[in-house]
């Protein structure tokens, strides 16, 4: 046989012409990067300029261009209606969690049930979309600073996020045209990109505070492996709030001085707060300064000084304290165990934020490589892991409880937080009416006990239940949750044996149809990437097929007929043949006429392992038998 | 059964553990002659009972029904070292991580994911000493309540458990939340140290109350914990 193979257990890598890139992307609330590793080594990706910060903001122009980045950022001026930023705020959010961010919003929301939708420069637009165009823009990027295609990305989010917000940022992805190796969660990336560097060993804690979510994560390193022991945060606090604050002191400042003036619109409120953010920076290296409101007709002058902004920030940096405090406890650790803290997300260059973590953890943080970019990096290099192949090994946990609605509005949990992932568990729910034929499973994410207080993840109708007496009907319901932390709900009524169907209603993601309709819309050669798709899996699998049956073959050709064996190896060459063409429906053919030829060959070496074990005897004794 | 998703992608997932689910313990060599070897999916040759992976042709193989113990390598028993339960996890999960398997096909995925799921099944029952012993009482066809304390039957440890109980709901500031706390702590030490001689001597009747014990007093302590933090946060 003319077969190359691989020694046991190395991982076949695609075919050269198949293996497209694969980045670490962090999209961010305020910035976004992305990065490449090669040999170990990662790299942010650079525009023309040298900036790796892409600010996450985009704006929608009236003769259907997109612009995103710093570009989309100078339109605030004279088109702020139709610029969006902080858009991951709303990833995976109902109008009512929007509302509840409290506050002016800087957007204008349409009313609607399900995931939000913003008017932007007379467009209706979802935070999928306006994430996946962010993501466009930085698979550009990759592209033009890589001189090749770029199809697939580990995409980072906060450890915080739930599974809504999850799925929501997988969607943006496959919007954009990438295909989402995995999703990783941001302090975890950060870790693996501190690690590398420098193969520490022992308990770190990641305390991550962007623009728009705080995440703490405590991890236990030691000899290449990545294990988070506990995670906590909040995924709607960040540096925003600090912006907010300042702005709704400056405009209160403004209404004292100008008489009860109109409600700020919401274009002056994102005015506001780039000021108030300018000012927030500024005092990040002064003392004091003053600052311009230039709103609507008049001009009003605000000074502020680090003692003021800090009594501004306080409580959001106290509650990521509180929270720092929770998830040691969580894991049972003092801060004296931790031996180092790694600081990331661009509010760690406040002054305050970096003298209270120090306060709690008794030593500095490191803050060695840039918190703006150590999220992309890391997530480069297991984006180099996973399509090449690695020694280090990350283990997550789910950052929330997952549970399930029972009578009277309470939650049993079936998944605790902090638990490894992937994960699955099963728990048996019932009736509690004669003659029930339905149930409605409703999966909750949170740690309170009641469901109002928690996240509604999805809804899901189990009909069909046999009508029986109250208590009798047996339902298993089990939730998984995969490596990319995303969650899936199966249910089933077991006393009959017969299997249900079940209808999934995501409370805040897109339906499917909303899903290909934005595919359609969005990709005009979304149908030749499915083919692509399509042709590299048939070529994985035919691949897969060869060097199972040419190991077969070494190991077991004794039982191998001789014809049998020239018509296999003939096959066997015509599907190496096709695997340099792009027919794949000629490859999928070819595997299956390959599976029928083998057949009997695997049917003989079931039957002597089956008939050595029936015996008590080991294979290589009854090889020996047969040869002898 | 039928496949559910949250969102717009398959994902199957097929889990094989489950608390309260089956548990083979004839399984695993023990019983009489060698199992029969099942196909792998892969090149459809023989593979051992509790394989993770095809000796012929290398492909991962479903997780199968495995004790915990079986599955993590480990000698059957109470006294564990924490540290060798992390060193055999980590290993087994260097090799079936769904990180391994990122690029290969759907199913060699799929299995990845069902084999990772059992290892951590049996990783959070092992490492932690209630649930150990739980789970092995349970591998004698033991059920320890898992209420603890709700449902003493033991009048001795019911009026143990009332004690502790009521101080605890005495306390009215941190030092004394703490005195119960490391009363608890003391206990529970005390426990895990009678609980691996029982298991050895197969006193499965003694261990089954240790286990009791030490469910109500973790439970305790556990509380005492949320005691604690909430009247250091109210000060």
């Amino acid at each position: 046989m003319l077969l190359q193979i691989h020694e046991p257990g190395e991982t076949p890598v695609p075919h050269e012409a198949d293996a497209s890139l694969a980045v670490g992307i962090d999209l961010g609330t305020t910035n976004s990067v992305v990065a490449i590793a090669r040999d170990g080594r990662a790299e942010v990706l650079r525009d023309e300029a040298g900036a790796a910060l892409v600010p996450s903001i985009v704006a929608y122009l009236d003769d259907g261009e997109v612009e995103v980045g710093e570009v989309a950022r100078r339109r605030l001026v004279d088109r702020p209606d139709a610029v969006v930023s902080s858009i991951k705020r709303l990833m995976g959010r109902g109008i009512a969690d929007v509302t509840a961010l409290g506050g002016v919003l800087p957007f204008e929301i349409e009313d609607g049930a399900g995931m939000v939708r913003l008017r932007l420069g007379g467009r209706r637009l979802t935070p999928v979309e306006i994430s996946a165009d962010i993501l466009r823009a930085l698979k550009a990027r990759a592209e033009r600073a890589l001189g090749r295609e770029v199809g697939r990305a580990v995409i980072t989010v906060p450890a915080y996020f739930d599974d809504a917000a999850r799925v929501a940022t997988r969607d943006a992805a496959l919007l954009a045209g990438l295909e989402v190796l995995r999703l990783v969660n941001e302090p975890t990336a950060a870790a693996l990109a501190y690690g590398l560097d420098r193969s520490v060993e022992g308990l770190y804690a990641v305390y991550d505070l962007g623009g728009g979510t705080f995440d703490i994560s405590l991890l236990r390193l030691e000899k290449g492996v990545f294990q988070v022991l506990a995670t906590g945060g909040d995924s709607a606090l960040g540096g925003d709030d600090f912006d907010h604050a300042v702005a709704a002191h400056f405009l209160a400042e403004r209404t004292a001085e100008l008489g009860a003036a109109e409600r700020p619109t919401s274009s002056e409120v994102k005015l506001a707060l780039q000021t108030a953010r300018l000012a927030k920076e500024c005092l990040s290296s002064q003392a004091e300064g003053s600052w311009w409101l230039d709103l609507g007709e008049r001009r009003t002058r605000h000074r502020l000084d680090v003692a003021a902004l800090e009594r501004l920030m306080q409580p959001f940096v106290q509650r990521t304290i509180e929270l720092v405090a929770g998830v040691l406890d969580d894991a049972r650790v003092s801060p004296a165990e931790v031996k180092g803290v790694v600081l990331v997300g661009g509010s760690t260059r406040v002054p305050l934020v970096r003298r209270e973590v120090e306060k709690l953890f008794g030593r500095a943080p490191l803050a060695d490589i840039n918190p703006d970019e150590v999220v992309a990096l890391g997530a480069a290099l297991q984006a180099e892991a996973l399509t090449s192949g690695s020694d280090t090994l990350l283990l997550d946990v789910t950052p929330l409880s997952l549970g399930i609605e029972t009578m009277g509005g309470i939650v049993e949990k079936v998944i605790d937080r902090n638990t490894p992932i992937p994960v699955a568990k099963a728990q048996e729910f019932t009736t509690y009416q004669d003659g029930q034929t339905g149930m409605i499973i409703h999966a909750v994410q949170g740690e309170r006990e009641t469901v109002d207080r928690c996240r509604s993840l999805a809804r899901f109708d189990l009909r069909g239940i046999p009508p029986m007496t109250a208590g009798a009907a047996r339902v298993r319901v089990t939730f998984a949750v995969d490596a990319d932390g995303l969650l899936t709900v199966t249910a089933r009524e077991a006393t009959t044996g017969v299997e249900q169907r079940i209808e999934v209603k995501p409370s805040y993601g897109l339906t499917e149809d909303e899903m290909a309709d934005m595919l359609r819309a969005g990709m005009e050669n979304a149908r030749e990437d499915m083919e692509r798709r399509l042709l590299i899996e048939a070529r994985v699998e035919a691949r897969r097929v060869l060097l199972a049956l040419k190991a077969a073959v070494d190991a077991d050709g004794v039982l191998l007929a001789a014809a049998d064996a020239t018509a296999i190896g003939r096959q066997m060459d015509s599907i190496e043949t096709l695997l340099s063409g792009r027919d794949r429906h000629a490859i999928n053919d070819a595997v299956e006429a390959l599976d029928r030829l083998s057949h009997p060959f695997a049917q003989a070496r079931m039957d002597r392992a089956i008939h050595s074990a029936l015996a008590g005897r080991r294979v290589d004794e009854i090889d020996a038998a047969t040869r002898g | 059964m039928t496949q559910l998703s949250t969102s717009t992608g398959e994902r199957p997932i097929e889990p094989r553990e489950e608390p309260g689910g089956k548990i083979d313990s004839a399984g695993h060599g023990a019983a009489a002659g060698t199992p029969a070897p099942f196909a792998c999916w892969s090149c459809r040759g023989p593979v051992a009972v509790g394989e993770a992976f095809c000796a012929t042709c290398k492909a991962v193989q479903p997780p199968g029904q495995l004790d915990h113990f079986v599955r993590l390598g480990l000698t059957r028993g109470f006294a564990l070292d924490t540290a060798e339960i992390d060193r055999h996890y980590f290993q087994l999960q260097r090799q079936l991580h769904p990180d391994r398997f990122a690029m290969r096909g759907p199913r060699e995925r799929a299995l990845s994911q069902q084999q990772a799921t059992s290892l951590n099944a049996a990783y959070e029952t092992l490492k932690d000493p209630l649930a150990r012993a739980g789970y092995l009482l349970r591998l004698s066809g033991i059920e320890v309540n898992a209420e603890g304390c709700n449902t003493l039957t033991d009048p001795v440890l019911l009026s143990e458990a009332m004690e502790l109980r009521e101080a605890l709901a005495d306390a009215t500031d941190v030092a004394s939340v703490d005195v119960i706390a490391r009363r608890a702590q003391v206990d529970i030490d005390d426990c895990l140290t009678e609980l691996a001689p029982a298991f050895r001597a197969g006193d499965l009747d003694r261990a089954g109350r240790l286990t009791t014990r030490l469910r109500y007093l973790t439970k305790l302590a556990e509380e005492a914990r949320f005691h604690r933090l909430r009247r250091a946060r109210t000060i």
